[in-house]
């Protein structure tokens, strides 16, 4: 029992954790989907071994701690919430600008500006020196 | 003492939900959230009055064992910094009412009820004695924020935005898989009783569940090499989210960070934290001088001072994280109050790029005071309150003999005295910029946004009049916080 749900949580977070890597926001969304019930799944399993439905008194065999799934609930409420957010980000993303990918940062765009300018300056350079040689 | 407890936390979510429901009466709604941060913040100093004279006091949520209900607990290192984040909320509102008619002001329909959630989650964070509410409050806080940063919609909002929530939602769901492993080592997640669990574990585990806590609060905090979020997003939002934003998210990171491994007494991780805080303070220092608009250079300050409250928490000696909540301190209202006049003057200028502004300081001698105040105070120049929170962590520094942090804290004081001096060059000094017409009135209420920031720099000034009172306080709760016994027999009893 135990095993399988280990497998469970380590397939979930591997693949969770691939999707977030993209730059396609829908993949990235399904991601956080994943890893989310990777750590619902393990919060479950640290509760220790599986029982009965844990009300009292209604049978003799042990009953599973509740208090883990009741942390479950919790978070898989708050996941559920911040998956609609999302889509509804990713959504006005795909008004705004046409696609779902995410965009580069104003730093990146900034660094990527300017190593298209020295490049450009460096080939006018070159062309400039090259030019002279020839005359 | 039940009273206060859910006054700080139940007010503001009660004045939010009418705020929502009076949302189309201006004035109607401005009451109610002013109200509900006011009584929440009133109930916070109330609380500081009783914990400073009588200890730690607790409240057992609905009366459950602390084994499996939820303790809130109010030691002196909650009640000393509660009360300044609840006040800081509390005077951003008085701006945003002032600041609601210009370009940068939020949306006032969203803007009063989302900060109202806030406000609760920022109170819930402080005040609970458990790792899983500490959780909950954590998106309590996030929530709110994600939707006060992307509400208007706009398209560098949602680009940044979108980091942001991913960001902070990987760190959420490691925050899962760490509680999942503390429950799994312990048996737990109250932090009273797992100060004595913890002792038990082995070695391996201990230092494993620290450092898995030291990357998910850390994210929050925006340390190395964390903070690329942090940069990015704040300056897109307007000013007086960003001015929360900038003054308890963060904070709020370090402070679970200071509360819960002084607590645990992770001693072990102190070498990496030394490490990780003199990068983040050069780095975030660096970052400052490179960028060009006010609110950015001081959303790269953010980063750098959390490496001088990283390393007040790394020295794991009492003057350390005395050192390191003395900063909290002085760092939440500073931080406010500079993004707070980082808005007085786009409003004022239309802008906040410094080479397309100037002159302000012949034109609006008074926004420049309010600016000069706690920039000098940021930089750490005596006699403001940054000079003595610098003093107190760089002094532990000095006595625990890490020089190498020292020479690095000092050297990124330096930094930032020189990013100041860029602004105060930028803004203040020069002609104004070709164009500009001296008579036009900017837009939206200025004496209302005027006497916000003038509170709050009043609120500085009197960090460094009670200097004295406040680091025999920061003290008191650091060694409260260090030996764990008083802590624990106050939870558990």
């Amino acid at each position: 029992m135990s095993a399988a749900l280990l497998f469970a949580v380590f397939g979930l977070t591997g693949v969770g954790i691939y999707l977030i890597t993209s730059r396609s926001l829908s993949r990235i969304i399904l991601g956080f989907v994943l890893l989310g019930h990777a750590a619902v799944i393990a919060l479950v399993t640290a509760g220790g071994p599986p029982g009965e439905a844990p009300i009292a008194g209604r049978s003799d065999d042990p009953i599973a701690n509740p208090l883990p799934q009741a942390l479950a609930l919790t978070a898989i409420v708050i996941s559920f919430g911040l998956t609609l957010f999302m889509l509804a980000l990713a959504g006005r993303q795909q008004t705004l600008s046409g696609s779902d990918l995410v965009e580069d940062d104003l730093e990146d765009r900034r660094l990527a500006a300017r190593a298209e300018r020295e490049a450009a300056l460096e080939e006018l350079r070159e062309a400039a020196l090259a030019e002279e040689e020839e005359s | 003492m039940n009273l206060l407890f859910a006054l700080m936390i139940v007010a503001p979510l009660v004045a939010s939900a009418s705020g929502l429901l009076v949302r189309g009466r201006e004035s109607a709604r401005d009451v109610a959230t002013l109200i509900g941060s006011g009584t929440a913040a009133a109930a916070s100093w109330v609380m500081f009055g009783i914990v400073a004279s009588e200890g730690t006091k607790t409240v057992r949520v609905g009366g459950w064992d602390p084994e499996l209900g939820i303790v809130l607990v109010a030691d002196r290192f909650a009640a000393l910094v509660l009360p300044i984040a609840l006040a800081i909320i509390f005077v951003v509102e008085i701006f945003a009412i002032g600041q609601r008619r210009t370009a940068w002001g939020a949306n006032p329909e969203l803007a009063g009820p989302l900060l109202g959630v806030l406000t609760s989650g920022v109170s819930l964070a402080f005040l609970t004695g458990d790792l899983f509410t500490l959780f909950v409050a954590f998106e309590l806080i996030l929530v709110s924020s994600y939707v006060l940063l992307t509400h208007q919609g706009q398209r560098a909002q949602v680009r940044s935005g979108m980091s942001y929530v991913v960001m902070n939602l990987l760190a959420s769901t490691l925050f899962l898989f760490g509680l999942a492993y503390v429950y799994a080592a312990t048996g737990t997640v109250n932090m009273a009783l797992l100060t004595e669990r913890m002792g038990d574990l082995p070695e391996g585990v201990r230092i494993g569940i620290g450092a898995w806590f030291f990357v998910v609060f850390g994210t929050k905090a925006a340390v190395f090499p964390l903070f690329s979020w942090l940069p990015d997003s704040y300056p897109t939002a307007p000013t007086t989210i960003t001015a929360v934003f900038a003054g308890l998210l963060t904070k709020i990171g370090i402070y679970a960070m200071i509360r819960f491994h002084t607590l645990m007494a992770l001693d072990d991780l102190g070498g990496a934290m030394l490490i990780i805080a003199g990068v983040t303070m050069v780095i975030g220092a660096l970052g400052a001088l490179a960028q060009s608009n006010v609110k950015r250079i001081l959303s790269f300050h953010i980063i750098s001072q959390i490496g001088y409250m990283l390393m007040g928490l790394g020295l794991f000696s009492a003057a350390g994280t005395a050192g390191a909540i003395l900063f909290l301190v002085h760092h939440m209202p500073v931080k406010t109050v500079l993004f707070l006049v980082g808005g007085l003057i786009e409003n004022d200028q239309g802008t906040g790029n410094l080479d397309r502004s100037g002159g302000m300081a012949s034109r609006r001698p008074l926004i420049a005071a309010l600016f000069a105040v706690p920039a000098l105070s940021l930089a750490g120049l005596p006699p403001f309150s940054g000079f003595i929170a610098k003093f107190s962590v760089i002094s532990a520094g000095i006595e625990a003999r890490a020089t190498p942090i020292v020479v690095l804290a000092l050297f990124a004081g330096l930094l930032t005295l020189l990013s100041m001096t860029k602004i105060w060059l930028g803004v203040f000094w020069g002609s104004p910029p070709d164009g500009s017409d001296d008579d036009d009135d900017p837009p939206g209420n200025r004496t209302t946004m005027l006497v916000a920031t003038g509170m709050a720099v009043a609120g500085t000034l009197a960090i460094s009049f009670f200097a004295g009172a406040l680091f025999e306080l920061s003290i008191e709760a650091a060694e409260e916080l260090r030996s764990a016994t008083a802590y624990r027999e106050a939870v558990l009893r």
